[in-house]
């Protein structure tokens, strides 16, 4: 069974990482935590970003949560913020889709359009497909 | 809901609006009693005696997005419809207790589940200490973040590393105590 002590393993490469962080600006994904997020499935895609950006090993990223971000029924939302680029907004998410934004978006540096938010006709949708047409 | 869990998740969530730097979370599987009883205690901002009287009314929020809050309101619908209760106790500039009580073995109550992403959840805001203590019967587990720190030699444990072994820890022992109940 896991112990504390067994943490210790992990300090030193958590202090290089701390030493490392301090002069570089590192990309957020903020996840949506209120009441609406939480209830629409917003924990697992806390989860899930946080599984793969290990995963991927990539250590210049923060994950955070926050509070309602008042689009409650295009819960769970994700948004990703890269220096020095436009924030993008993710809507509907689930774990899968959470896994291809950090590969493909964080790691690769390519939006995945067809989670993004859209407005079409002054009305927020998310269907990808209705906005190509 | 589908887990107890969110709802607590829930609550830390208000906690830390609150700018609490400290919760306890205390859950309490008493079987013998039939009980599952479960505390969050912040030392956040507090709420005035006014807005307490009316709290769990869904039309009363702090939040600026809409005029609906369901948090408290939803977690104590699933409390009465387990025979149970929720009380919420408050002190301006000391901090908030919310206690949430169920019959265990009633068959509307919904699982506790997976309360160590709930905790690694809460731990992702910087700055937060958070003591969490699982009871179940006799058998017990404690988690207290300012040891991790301590023996990480860092107060910044916000990081997916770490939080993702805490979240094995709180797993492996919530399963240990339980029996493999979890």
């Amino acid at each position: 069974m896991k112990t504390l002590k067994e943490l210790e393993e992990i300090r030193q490469k958590t202090l290089d990482r701390v030493n490392q962080r301090k002069d570089r600006t590192t990309t957020r994904i903020v996840v949506g935590m209120a009441t609406c997020g939480i209830a629409a499935g917003a924990r697992p895609v806390l989860l899930a970003v946080m599984e793969e950006v290990e995963k991927l090993g990539l250590t210049d990223v923060t994950v955070a949560q926050t509070g309602c971000i008042g689009l409650c029924k295009m819960e769970p939302i994700v948004e990703v913020f890269k220096p020095g680029e436009e924030k993008v907004t993710y809507v509907k998410m689930d774990a899968d889709k959470a896994r291809r934004i950090v590969a493909e978006h964080i790691r690769d540096g390519k939006v995945v359009d067809e989670y993004t938010m859209h407005v079409v006709q002054g009305k927020i949708l998310n269907d990808y497909k209705a906005e190509k047409e | 809901m589908r887990e107890i869990s969110l709802h607590i998740m829930d609550i830390i969530e208000n906690s830390i609006t609150a700018n609490a730097t400290f919760i306890e979370v205390k859950i309490k599987e008493n079987i013998l009693d039939n009980l599952l009883i479960m505390k969050i205690k912040d030392n956040g901002k507090g709420i005035d005696s006014e807005t307490l009287k009316n709290i769990k009314d869904p039309f009363v929020t702090s939040r600026t997005t809409r005029k609906v809050g369901l948090g408290l309101s939803l977690f104590e619908a699933t409390c009465l419809r387990c025979n149970g209760y929720l009380d919420i106790k408050s002190e301006l500039g000391v901090g908030t207790e919310v206690t949430a009580v169920m019959e265990y073995n009633n068959i509307d109550r919904p699982p506790l589940g997976k309360m160590e992403e709930t905790i690694i959840s809460a731990l992702l805001n910087p700055g937060v200490d958070l003591v969490y203590e699982h009871y179940y019967n006799e058998k017990s587990f404690l988690l207290d973040t300012r040891e991790v720190k301590k023996i990480l030699g860092t107060e910044e444990i916000n990081t997916p590393d770490i939080l993702i072994w805490i979240k094995d820890y709180i797993k492996e022992n919530l399963k240990e105590i339980s029996g493999g109940a979890f």
